[in-house]
């Protein structure tokens, strides 16, 4: 199709040379220039959008316009458009009369710190950034090239929803894109940020990509707005309690962070992008480090309480053993009992993943179990290093998470580990209970190196606990038996002697340890059983 | 109440697992700086042969127990450290020989129990017990109750103590001594009639104050008879509710006082010395600031009448160690008699520096029972020496509202000549509420006093603390303060130079400049390097190597609270012939050279300006935004790409917090009780909660009238600063 359609072009543009032959000199020297004012003008209608009166309302609205966004994102000077002449084909209700060039989608690719970016950019100004058919097949089009040379997709969304006018045409658009977003899945990174209405079908194109961000205050994702919502169900929301940042940073999950405005987002956007691969193809990327791989980080050595149940902040750790500090949390507001995110040692992109005990005690549920198993998977496609910080006190039990499912939910996190192939480094900061020491990249789960501080304590569960079970007939004694228990399991020793730990470092010295294991993991090798796909408990 | 004297010896030989903790514990040392160096220590060098206590027990903790202990280990006696359990990791347990747990965080079930200390003296058989500044060095019956078992306290008897202790007293004694006293009544003010007579004969302005009074407390300046009476009877009530003693004394009032005091050292055989004098003229609250020794205001002669005096008083009271004498001093350099502390004082380094005796070695000695070994000619006077006190504090607010906090990144700026630090924490240390929020006696030693402040303004500049908010900033700025700089300072320094409080540095418009232009060439740098990756070799034909590539910005200083908008200023960065260490920064129709290693790494980044020295911080470097250290002062400056020019003016301000509807924490702190719960209806100005935070009571009051919806602290927990604490209907 793709031949064909450069054939066809390329023969509609040499129809003028063949008309030259039968025409006055003249009269082809005007047409000529014809052409290429009318090619100048509609460049500058299409760079106008939907006009200016519309790009001052987007203004006025705190927000940019599409073409404004893409300029802040990329490197200067570096952007290629694609398809700025294309225009619906809608006939329907005079839309026909009302055509905008590029239509109300800006695509292309550019460059990201130099490396090649494919993105869109959806324009409000032009019929509210709905989705037409030509503006989805501009996506589509982009999409198929990002992963013919594999580099990564942003998606910038600013949309209304379906361009109604078009019908169901809109829908096989929306159909389209989902499609291609699953086939990219994996192949490239996909991002999507979300820079203002997102509604209706338009949502799951976001929620198909590896990561959605939001702009506080003007970015709404719901699957129905507000009015829908009260004639359904009469419920009374507004538009912020129901799609808003904070509901989807905070309470959903279904975005991945959020950020005060256009500019800080898309400032934002290129940190990450940073971060990543170009594809599934690609190593993770190693950028030049101001920062010793050998500095020894004294902090690390009292970061952990001597009270063994009081809480400390596990990004403390992460801060102070990644390369400058430098992290690029994923939902730093959901489950804050698990941190992931992104950053570097000495100088190699890494994915790290931290039991948090500030929170919840740090414990595993649901929510972190999810949270978790995502940013695993997403570091395993794309050959991301994990480096996993484990104080874990186990599962969270009660009514609440057995109802909500805590079994599969935990088990996507178990999956996600067992299936990684990266290079995964574990360091066991504190507790590392019963069965949440399993799935926290345990050395069973093909963990690489696994290490524990001497604060270490792998056991099936803490002595309260097990000593409540073990002599539930000799209450009198169970202070005894506690400590009994606690001389026994509450040290890293009961995993040492059995391999399970492959050394107990000094906490100070896990930077300069992490980054010698990176580098010999740089050629690790390892293959999972060929198979169509598995089955991860969804 | 059962014993919690835990005595976890050090290295804990806890529970199975001893050689893990051992392991680490051994590791740990590493970052304790154990290497004496005694260098600055030239007068009365540590005498080995000479007979010694085996093992002393420091009663206290922080900078001033490590302080002891360094001294106590060059002279081969072994140390005992005591410490509540928070402070079970702190660098003076890590420091000290043996360890002894005397109970839970709050000082007056631990530091302060007196039966507890006294059990660890007992258990590990110290012979003496030095317990450094504040907590118990000034509790006479501890001194008396350490004599019944024969352990020596290392400080002055308890009767010189006692006698000093009192303000009528001190006074009665220091006048018999023929110290020269502030003009007033030598005894109890009866009534106000006797107040206005006495205030009459002496002459205004008088000072009326408590005789147990402290901290401002009960307190008052009388200007005439009216006020006299006035603030007499409201000083005795206030001194009777706050003291439980109303005793009043009325005195001169010396305005535009300095505070000079005199370091005074005596042994058990009368032998007394004074120690030259120090000046603490800069405070806040009561609460010294930056200190010197010598005081550029005090002459030969003066020195000498005052050391004289204070060695006078010394033998009138019997005193047989290190103690200091604090006078005030007018502007004609007339010098009063304030009081004695008979303890040693926080800022007895600047005294050391000068005159390179070890005080806290002389202490141990003479408590012992040994002769001081100098005269009085042999004490030095030499160059000139600084302290800055940095706390965890925020010097915006009151020129020091305490902040807590875990210090994240801390390197001390020991790697300048003549700079001495003195503190009790290292990186990973929790600065906690319920201790005092000092960091460090940052203490600068030169030749004269200018030579000893530009290296305390290296110093500061080079001091990098990071995880608590700190006074450098203000400490910076007092150091090249014009007036500071030429030593005209009273005790009103801070409230006349800083009227408004204090607020920042205030840069001149070169000084925006430069500030802006450092900030620009550092996120030029940052932005190249993200172009260098080692391994991604796609597209190599059409690379462009980033440091050839002209980087455009537009940057903006931080807008103050009040939202009004600063002004962009664009800028152009250049690496000269693509050399990343050689930037060129075009602003406002300059150039400016900034040149040495951009390291984003390292916390101190030396660089040159114009062939100009300056040392700065990266404190953060955020998407367009980094933060630098300059003149001490943080600046969080805006540097976007320079088409963001026009867009970042449609950038929406956030909608602000109703804060009349919430009760946000001021500070870190305990909460001391909760006075209403839901569904209250509160009234605007009622109190809802009380807050303390580093010994000082804060009420907090409803913004607004209106019906109390969530209360989500407790009586008894402890709050972060910014905490959500009662919200509103």
């Amino acid at each position: 199709i793709k031949m064909l359609s450069r054939y066809a072009r390329s023969a509609i543009f040499s129809l003028p040379r063949g008309m030259q032959m039968a025409t006055r000199a003249t009269s082809s020297i005007q047409h000529t220039l014809k052409v290429a004012e009318k090619i100048e003008k509609t460049r500058e209608k299409a760079l106008l959008g939907g006009g200016q009166k519309r790009i001052d309302a987007q203004h006025k609205r705190g927000k940019l316009t599409a073409r404004e966004r893409i300029e802040l994102l990329v490197d200067p000077g570096s952007f290629r458009e694609y398809d700025m002449f294309a225009e619906h084909t809608c006939t329907d209700f005079g839309m026909q009369k009302e055509k905008y060039p590029g239509d109300s989608v800006v695509t292309g690719r550019a460059q990201i710190a130099g490396r090649t970016v494919f993105l869109f950019s959806q324009d409000f100004t032009v019929f509210g950034g709905s989705l037409s058919s030509i503006h989805a097949k501009k996506i589509v089009k982009i999409m198929k090239d990002a992963m013919l040379v594999g580099a990564p997709v942003i998606g910038l969304n600013d949309s209304g929803g379906a361009r109604i006018q078009e019908g169901v045409e809109s829908l096989a658009g929306y159909a389209d894109i989902f499609q291609a977003n699953v086939m990219a899945s994996g192949v490239v990174p996909q991002i999507s940020l979300i820079m203002g209405p997102c509604a209706g079908g338009a949502v799951y194109s976001p929620a198909l990509t590896d990561f959605t961000f939001m702009v506080r205050d003007s970015s709404y994702l719901f699957i129905t707005g507000p009015d829908v919502v009260k004639a359904v169900t009469n419920e009374e929301v507004t538009q912020e309690e129901l799609g808003g940042a904070k509901t989807h940073t905070v309470t959903s999950g279904v975005a991945h962070g959020a950020f005060e405005n256009d500019v800080d987002a898309l400032m934002n956007m290129r940190e990450l992008f940073n971060y990543l691969p170009l594809s599934n193809t690609d190593a993770s990327p190693i950028r030049a480090c101001d920062d010793p791989w050998y500095r020894v980080v004294p902090s690390l050595d009292t970061v952990v309480p001597l009270e063994s149940t009081a809480a400390y902040n596990m990004k403390d750790v992460v801060l102070s053993l990644v390369d400058e500090g430098d992290f690029f949390e994923i939902m730093p507001d959901y489950a804050k009992n698990i941190v992931v995110g992104f950053a570097r040692m000495n100088g190699r992109t890494v994915g790290v993943v931290g039991n948090n005990p500030k929170f919840a005690a740090g414990c595993l549920d649901i929510n972190s179990s999810i949270k978790g198993a995502r940013f695993v998977r997403f570091c395993d496609a794309f050959n991301i290093p994990i480096i996993t910080l484990v104080d874990v006190p186990g599962f969270l039990p009660g009514t609440a998470q057995e109802y909500g499912g805590i079994i599969r939910h935990g088990a996507k996190l178990l999956y996600a580990y067992a299936e990684a192939t990266v290079p995964k480094i574990t360091v066991i900061t504190r507790k590392a209970f019963g069965g949440a020491y399993d799935v926290m990249a345990s050395k069973h789960l093909r963990g690489d190196l696994n290490y524990a501080w001497p604060t270490a304590e792998v056991a099936v569960m803490g002595a309260k606990g097990a000593v409540s079970i073990l002599f539930r007939n000799d209450k009198e004694n169970a202070v005894k038996h506690e400590e009994e228990y606690t001389e026994l399991f509450s040290n890293p020793f009961p995993a040492a002697v059995r391999g399970f730990v492959d050394d107990i470092i000094i906490p100070s010295e896990t930077r300069r340890r992490i980054c010698e294991d990176l580098n010999m993991l740089e050629s690790k090798k390892l293959k999972n059983p060929k198979k169509k796909h598995g089955n991860i408990p969804l | 109440l059962r014993m919690r004297v835990l005595a976890c010896v050090r290295c804990v030989a806890h529970k199975g697992f001893g050689q893990v903790r051992l392991a680490s514990a051994a590791s740990q040392k590493k970052y304790v700086d154990l290497r004496e160096d005694r260098s600055i220590y030239r007068t009365d060098p540590i005498n080995h042969d000479e007979p010694k206590f085996d093992k002393i027990l420091i009663a206290n903790r922080g900078e001033i127990a490590c302080r002891v202990i360094k001294t106590a280990r060059a002279m081969g006696i072994k140390t005992v450290a005591v410490h509540s359990d928070v402070d079970s990791n702190a660098l003076h347990v890590r420091m000290a020989d043996e360890a002894v747990c005397v109970g839970p965080a709050p000082t007056n079930q631990s530091y302060l129990r007196v039966d507890r200390i006294l059990q660890a003296v007992k258990d590990t058989g110290a012979q003496a017990v030095h317990p450094g500044y504040g907590f118990l060095s000034e509790n006479t019956l501890f001194a008396a109750d350490l004599e019944k078992i024969g352990v020596t306290f290392v400080g002055p008897n308890s009767k010189a103590i006692s006698d000093m202790g009192d303000k009528i007293n001190s006074k009665k004694i220091a006048t018999a001594a023929k110290v020269n006293m502030i003009p007033g009544h030598d005894g109890e003010i009866a009534d106000e009639d006797m107040c206005v007579k006495v205030a009459n004969e002496i002459g205004y302005p008088v000072m009326i104050k408590a005789s147990a009074g402290g901290g401002g407390k009960g307190m008052r300046c009388a200007w005439n008879d009216k006020q006299a009476r006035e603030f007499f009877n409201l000083s005795k009530h206030e001194a009777l509710s706050f003291f439980g003693d109303d005793r009043m004394l009325v005195e001169k009032f010396v305005d535009n006082p300095r505070h000079i005091e005199m370091q005074i050292l005596c042994d058990k055989h009368g032998h007394a010395l004074w120690l030259n004098e120090r000046e603490c003229s800069i405070q806040r609250r009561n609460q010294k600031v930056i200190e010197e020794a010598p005081s550029s205001f005090v002459t030969p002669e003066m020195r000498r009448a005052m050391g004289e005096q204070s060695v006078q008083l010394a033998r009138a009271v019997g005193y047989d160690s290190a103690g200091t004498i604090e006078f005030l001093v007018d502007g004609k350099r007339n010098f009063y008699f304030l009081e004695m502390n008979t303890r040693l004082q926080v800022e007895h380094p600047i005294t050391e520096s000068i005159t390179g005796i070890d005080i806290v070695q002389q202490m141990l000695r003479v408590a012992y029972g040994h002769k001081l070994n100098l005269t009085q000619e042999q004490v030095p006077l030499e160059g000139w020496a600084f302290e800055s006190r940095v706390y965890a504090e925020d010097p915006h607010r009151g020129f020091g509202l305490p902040s807590v906090g875990r210090l994240s990144k801390y390197v001390e700026p020991k790697h300048i000549a003549g700079v001495r630090c003195d503190s009790g924490v290292r990186e990973g240390s929790e600065i906690s509420i319920y201790y005092d929020p000092l960091i460090c006696k940052l203490v600068t030693h030169g030749a004269d006093r200018p030579t000893a402040l530009a290296r305390m303004r290296d110093a500061l500049d080079g001091y990098v603390i990071r995880g608590v908010t700190h006074n450098i900033p203000l400490l910076r700025d007092i150091c090249q303060e014009q007036r500071f700089l030429e030593g005209r300072i009273t005790t009103k320094y801070l409230p006349e130079v800083y009227p408004e409080g204090f607020q920042g540095a205030k840069l001149t418009p070169e000084e925006e400049e430069t500030v802006l232009s450092l900030a620009a060439a550092l996120n030029a740098r940052k932005i190249a390097r993200s172009k260098q990756f080692k391994n991604q070799s796609r597209q190599q034909s059409t690379y462009v190597d980033p440091y050839t590539i002209t980087y455009k910005f537009i940057t903006e200083l931080p807008v103050d609270d009040e939202g009004t908008s600063a002004k962009q200023v664009p800028v152009h960065v250049h690496f000269e012939n693509g050399d990343e260490k050689e930037a060129r920064v075009s602003i406002n129709g300059k150039t400016l050279a900034i040149s040495g290693d951009m390291n984003l790494a390292h916390p101190i980044v030396s660089l040159k300006t114009d062939g100009k020295p300056m040392t700065t911080q990266i404190v953060s470097k955020k998407a367009g935004e980094i933060t630098v250290v300059y003149r001490g002062t943080n600046f969080k400056v805006s540097v976007l790409p320079e088409h963001a020019q026009h867009y970042v003016k449609h950038m929406l301000p956030k909608p602000k917090l109703d804060l009349s509807s919430v009760l946000i924490s001021p500070m870190p702190g305990a909460i001391k009780s909760v006075l209403v719960k839901v569904g209250d209806m509160v009234s605007e100005g009622q109190q809802l909660l009380v807050i303390e935070a580093m010994k000082m009571q804060n009420g907090l009051h409803a913004a607004k009238t209106g019906k109390v919806k969530t209360v989500t602290v407790k009586e008894g927990q402890t709050v972060d600063e910014g905490e959500l604490l009662v919200e509103l209907e």
